[in-house]
């Protein structure tokens, strides 16, 4: 009797995409199979396309004035819950790093480095801005001061290999400096960037502030470059053939390119520079009288 | 209110043979114009046709001579960048900013429309709107929109809506007149289908949707229904009508389908700004954006086109 109870059939995961706050399939219909080592199926994964992206697009640029109008407190705090959020949730992505071929140490490491990850940019919110801005000394009777702002929309392709650190350091960063974001997920281990849309979600992350694809880079690269809507662009794997693709098509409305490729996401990756990097500097010249 | 008739060659009409409407059936054909598939030449093809559908509307308390002078900018230069783009096919703009669109776009073909008869409520009495009506009309407007007095309609005092169309259809002159059911306040589609049919017989150029002050505003559904009524209605007399769906079409893909139901439930001959028209306001610019990822293959942003 208690054998025959045992026995019911596992709930599988579908694994969907995030856009807007929402868990769409993609729009394509699209799929494809993650395999472990011995063939056996992991999980089906959406195999996102540009029209994707687009909507992905749309919702970012939407969320962003909101956003970015969030108290630097506000935005903290959301990147703490994050993290909060993640720690109830620590056991299952460690699962889901091992079923993607990681060592349980490695996997606990990697977990651990992501949850303080976020808590390290949770903390960055209200202090960057103090950090990076200036009064500058010119020659004449002004008080000249610059301050920094975020960029906007910013696409990213994220890490391959550190699947889940790598993501949340490209995304705290962005995201703790006011801007929105869409990442595709690393297209060998796909599992932890959808779970984690929903710990975003769950810890009340604007809808659209974050938005994650999981598919194909040679099929979505062009896109994240090219789009006239995305103002900046990180890439942080690919040898020069990449490089040069990303290069060339954000120059079309002159995009921050952003290049992570020599990252080890373990250790120099907790830095406030990240942060910077998709923020533009605004420099006030204020009228004073002599 | 007793109104007398001030046209003799409209009669109303026998609403008891006006076909209830089957809402089952209405979802499901939305559903499959929803699913064609219009690519490359012919999608191009489609959002120019849609650009020269536009009503490019302004309606707002807060609207003054500068934003119409704006606004009719936008409609003579859609986005110079793009050559061989059609215009739009109006302004839409209140009674007292006609006489600024008329000079903003003078020696240009495109046709003022100003909403009159007591804008958006309709809550005023027949003299007063008559009296917006000709003050618009005097102003130099080409077509008139009015409302449909809802309240008389719901109360069932359908004999004074329909003198009251015809009372205004009278005012305009030589102005078309689009005649708003604001569908959203009429509830159901039977209402909606009865209101059409209403219109139409006392007079109407046009029949619209809604003022776009009320939510839910055009939907393919209601627009399906109307332009049924506009099928059947010429099936009977002869005489075409035109429609106007108006308010909450901002995307290029839903003008899209709205286009492909106008063609599939009235065929080519409506396919034409003379009647067919979108009331709209940022409908034009994510057409431009489509038009110009058509042609250059890449996403664009609202940052390189001019605001409306």
């Amino acid at each position: 009797m208690s054998a025959k109870k045992n026995r019911r059939i596992a709930v599988a995961k579908t694994y969907k995409i995030y856009i807007g706050g929402k868990f769409p399939r993609t729009e394509s219909g699209r799929y494809f199979t993650l395999e472990d080592k011995q063939g056996n199926v992991i999980a089906n994964l959406c195999r996102s396309s540009r029209k994707d992206f687009r909507n992905a697009v749309v919702a970012a640029r939407k969320a962003q004035p909101g956003w970015a109008k969030a108290s630097a407190y506000l935005r903290g705090q959301i990147l703490y819950r994050t993290a909060e959020m993640l720690e109830g949730r620590r056991e299952q992505f460690v699962a889901e790093l091992v079923l993607q071929a990681s060592t349980q140490r490695a996997a606990e490491q990697e977990v651990d480095l992501s949850i303080d990850r976020l808590i390290y940019f949770a903390g960055w919110t209200d202090k960057y801005q103090q950090v990076f801005s200036a009064v500058n000394p010119v020659n004449s009777s002004h008080f000249n001061f610059s301050v920094l702002e975020p960029t906007g929309v910013v696409s990213m392709l994220v890490p391959d290999s550190s699947s889940l650190l790598g993501l949340i350091s490209n995304v705290a960063p962005a995201i703790a400096g006011g801007n929105t974001c869409i990442a595709l997920a690393s297209e060998s281990k796909p599992l932890c960037a959808v779970s984690f849309a929903e710990v975003l979600h769950a810890a009340d992350v604007p809808g659209g502030v974050v938005n994650i694809l999981t598919g194909f880079r040679s099929e979505l690269t062009e896109f994240f470059a090219s789009h006239m809507d995305v103002n900046a662009v990180i890439y942080c794997d690919g040898g020069k053939a990449v490089a040069k693709t990303v290069q060339e098509l954000a120059a079309n409305n002159i995009k921050r390119v952003i290049a992570r490729s020599r990252m080890d996401w373990s250790g120099d990756a907790e830095n406030p520079y990240l942060i910077r990097d998709t923020q533009e500097v605004k420099t006030t010249w204020h009228p004073i009288g002599n | 209110m007793a109104l007398k008739a001030v046209r003799t060659s409209a009669r109303f009409p026998d609403l008891s043979r006006v076909p209830a409407v089957d809402e089952v059936g209405v979802n499901e054909r939305v559903a499959r114009f929803q699913s064609r598939s219009i690519k490359k030449a012919s999608k191009v093809e489609a959002l120019k046709l849609v650009l020269s559908m536009i009503d490019l509307t302004t309606l707002e308390g807060q609207d003054t001579p500068g934003k119409v002078h704006q606004l009719c900018q936008k409609a003579i230069h859609l986005h110079d960048a793009m050559p061989g783009l059609p215009h739009v096919a109006a302004v839409c703009v209140y009674p007292t900013m006609v006489s600024v669109a008329k000079e903003a776009l003078a020696g240009h073909d495109i046709n003022i429309a100003s909403v009159a008869t007591a804008f958006p409520s309709g809550m005023s009495s027949l003299s007063v709107k008559l009296d917006d009506t000709r003050m618009a009309v005097a102003a130099g407007a080409t077509e008139i929109d009015m409302v449909i007095s809802r309240g008389a309609f719901l109360a069932g005092d359908l004999s004074y809506v329909f003198d009251e169309i015809m009372a205004v259809k009278e005012a305009c002159g030589d102005a078309h007149l689009k005649v708003i059911l604001e569908t959203g306040e009429l509830g159901t589609l039977d209402r909606v289908r009865k209101a059409s049919v209403l219109a139409m017989h006392a007079g109407a150029d046009f029949i619209k949707t809604s003022t776009g002050k009320i939510e839910p505003a055009a939907t393919m559904q209601v627009t399906l229904v109307m332009l049924q009524a506009i099928s059947d209605f010429y099936r009977h007399t002869g005489k075409m009508i035109g429609m106007k769906p108006a308010g909450g079409i901002s995307t290029a893909k839903l003008a899209v389908h709205y286009l492909v139901m106008l063609r599939e439930t009235l065929g080519n001959a409506w396919m034409t700004p003379e009647w067919f028209r979108f009331g709209a306001s940022s409908l034009a610019n994510d057409v431009l954006m489509q038009l110009m990822k058509q042609s250059t293959g890449v996403y664009q942003s609202a940052d390189y086109f001019s605001k409306d």
